[in-house]
């Protein structure tokens, strides 16, 4: 098991790599391939009609003057063991794990999106709980009621709540409580440890709208779930033992259900935590997401290095983890 | 057969008040049919038997002859929502067709329990065999203590003759052999002592080596516990291993009943004779082909008028058509065998005679 875990931290390692070099390669490539020179490329960060002596000092300082891949070698090692940059006679030193600084803001991108992860966590685990509770159980029920208008209804509103996108429901509740019935207003990032309860109070509309798309995902996972294991041989078996039906649903048919649940769920959550893109952006919360877009408006290649890295981070993590779950929740899987 | 009867010339006997005699386990007039889009499928349809205990009752016919949906009745494992059960099950002076559902809970497990076919796929994957036994006792012993539980789970596994009890206790099933698992699942169904064992289609998932070796242990534990049992089969081998008794059914209905060595040694019914001439034999010769029954069973939603077998008996001719029209009684073969009972139109005579000219110089 220990051997497994060491075997894949060492694939994600690699894993991560390739994302920097692709995202790498396709900011450099694209531009040279469209037959951009690197000078134009540093146009972009500089201000309008600039001198060409002021253009060359851009472009050496961005490092644009390199080859691809000692510039994406220096970007790596400044990850592992830190950078420093040198404008002329000054130097600034960026600590480890060094994205480099915002082309555009000439800011470090670490402690900017550090910053920010504080807001995409909230926002995450605050909808993963309502929508893993709403989902789930709404799924049981329905299984268990299959056919009734509970059933038709909360499947109904399942359908709504997977096809309806984001930025709808999102604006939607904004017009609704926060305009209209002002139930909610001024929302604005609270940070939990400044005031808990605003937190609370100004993610609610957040967390309610993007736990909509995903409880409508899990009750339908969940309702399809219950009644392949429900109408199973073991279901029948525990009814024999005389079981009351509820341990009957809960022990023996939930507890198998749930199982595929938990690896979509870890998936989910890890996506998200590489930034709600939509969800932020529509509600103006300063997460990772919303950076995201902003790096990618800006173009600004550190930024988008360093969201993609982390994204991808999340993403192979909440992999790992639910792989290393999965043993204690199935007895049959064993890794070597 | 020393025991006392309660036999109504036919097989559907008018539900009556009280247990209808002194036997353990008594069935009458049990009808399980379903309602489903392409109409009422009649899965049992009148089925009146009984058993003692210390007896086993083998239940014999075809796919779809309602063995299991039978099984799964005398249970009360159908769901009220789907099958419509109705008649009487007497089990120890308890009625429990019309019973309450919680009461039949109680019984199921404790009083009565059951032995399924695949035991890969009915047991709990993610329940170690220990916990699945312990959990089985527990309903039923509440004020037993979890180590108790555990002590009695080893105890089982050691009774049904699983090698290291108190190790392979905390194993999962995928962990057993199929022979193995076949224990364990009867150390869960024999966990609280229960009165009423039903197996159904115990053998059917194991190979033929370990087959002999689980039917002589629910054998043993029979002779040992007292209890009754009905082993559910379309194996007339594994009947002739265990069964005092057998019953053979065919589209939701008896055929035959009887003491298993009448039936096997005077078989009755052109059903019973159709399974025994299908029947693989060691001793048969080589170049007799095994005889299969023409046709296949009847679709329960439009089961045949008259003698549900009547469109695939050779014999049916011989009746003047009322194979065709009338649902033949359940009747005793002979005023000396009152507990050999068959349900056809063929006269004793015609019976006897097509017996032993046609049907048993092919056996």
């Amino acid at each position: 098991m220990t051997a497994y875990i060491v075997r894949r931290v060492i694939a994600a390692i690699f894993l991560l790599i390739a994302v920097t070099m692709i995202t790498f390669g396709i900011f450099f490539l694209v531009p040279r391939l469209a037959g951009e020179t690197s000078t134009q490329l540093a146009a972009q960060y500089v201000g309008r009609d600039p001198s060409p002596e002021a253009l060359a000092a851009v472009e050496k300082n961005l490092g644009f003057d390199q080859p691809i891949y000692q510039q994406w070698w220096e970007f790596a090692h400044g990850i592992v063991a830190g950078r420093t940059f040198r404008y002329g006679p000054d130097a600034s030193v960026c600590h480890v794990p060094c994205f480099g600084y915002s082309f555009k803001s000439h800011l470090p991108v670490w402690p900017e999106i550090v910053s920010r992860l504080p807001v995409t966590i909230s926002l995450a685990a605050g909808a993963a709980v309502i929508w893993v509770v709403t989902g789930v159980a709404i799924g049981v029920l329905s299984a268990l009621k299959r056919g009734s208008v509970f059933d038709r209804l909360s499947m109904g509103l399942a359908l709504a709540g997977v096809s309806l996108p984001i930025f709808f429901t999102a604006l939607l509740s904004l017009a609704l409580f926060s305009y209209k019935w002002p139930i909610f207003p001024n929302l604005q990032y609270v940070p939990l440890t400044q005031d808990p309860l605003l937190w609370a109070k100004n993610l609610v509309l957040p967390w309610v709208t993007l736990a909509f798309l995903y409880s409508a995902l899990y009750a339908r996972l969940t309702r399809a779930g219950m009644l392949e294991t429900m109408s199973e041989d073991y279901i029948r078996t525990a009814r024999a033992k005389g079981l009351p039906e509820r341990q009957v649903v809960v022990r023996h048919g939930l507890r198998a259900a749930l199982t595929p649940i938990i690896t979509i769920f870890g998936l989910d959550l890890g996506l998200l935590l590489g930034g709600a893109v939509l969800t932020e952006t529509a509600f103006s919360l300063p997460g990772v997401g919303q950076y995201a877009v902003e790096a990618i408006t800006d173009n600004d290649l550190p930024q988008i290095l360093a969201v993609t890295t982390l994204a991808a981070f999340f993403i192979v993590a909440a992999n790992l983890v639910v792989d290393v779950l999965y043993v204690a929740v199935d007895p049959r899987v064993r890794y070597k | 057969m020393k025991r006392p009867h309660l036999r109504t010339g036919t097989g559907t006997v008018t539900a009556g008040e009280g247990p209808p005699d002194s036997a353990f386990l008594s069935v009458r007039d049990l009808r399980i049919h379903f309602d489903t889009d392409d109409g009422l499928v009649r899965a049992v349809d009148g089925l009146t038997f009984r058993l003692d205990r210390g007896r086993a009752l083998g239940i014999v016919g075809e796919s779809g002859s309602g063995k299991s949906v039978t099984s799964l009745g005398i249970m009360g494992l159908h769901r009220s929502g789907r099958a419509r059960v109705t008649g009487e099950v007497w089990l120890d002076g308890e009625e429990l067709v019309n019973a309450d559902p919680e009461r039949v809970r109680q019984l199921r497990g404790r009083k009565m329990a059951m032995i399924f076919q695949d035991p890969l796929t009915a047991m709990h994957p993610f329940y170690s065999i220990g916990r699945q036994i312990t959990e089985a006792y527990r309903v039923h012993h509440p004020d037993v203590h979890r180590k108790q539980a555990h002590e009695r789970a080893v105890e089982m596994l050691a009774r049904v003759g699983i090698p290291q009890p108190d190790k392979r206790v905390d194993d999962y099933p995928h962990q057993f052999s199929g022979g193995m698992r076949q224990r364990a699942m009867i150390a869960m169904a024999l966990v609280n002592d229960p009165d009423l064992l039903i197996a159904d289609e115990p053998t059917t998932a194991l190979d033929v080596t370990v087959q002999a070796q689980i039917l002589d242990l629910i054998r043993d534990l029979q002779r040992e516990t007292g209890s009754a049992v009905v082993i559910i089969t379309h194996d007339l081998g594994v009947v002739a291993e265990i069964a005092d008794d057998i019953l053979v059914m065919y589209a939701g209905r008896c055929m035959e009943h009887g003491p298993a060595e009448q039936v096997f040694s005077r078989p009755q019914h052109p059903y019973t004779w159709g399974l025994l001439a299908s029947m693989p034999r060691i001793n048969r010769e080589r170049q007799d082909r095994l005889l299969p029954i023409e046709g296949n069973p009847p679709s329960l939603i439009r089961v045949p008028p008259g003698c549900p077998f009547h469109p695939r008996c050779r014999y049916a001719l011989l009746t003047d058509g009322r194979s065709n029209t009338e649902v033949p009684p359940l009747v005793p073969v002979d005023a000396d065998d009152p507990d050999h009972t068959v349900a056809c139109h063929l006269t004793p005579e015609d019976r006897q005679r097509i017996f032993s000219e046609d049907v048993a110089p092919g056996l």
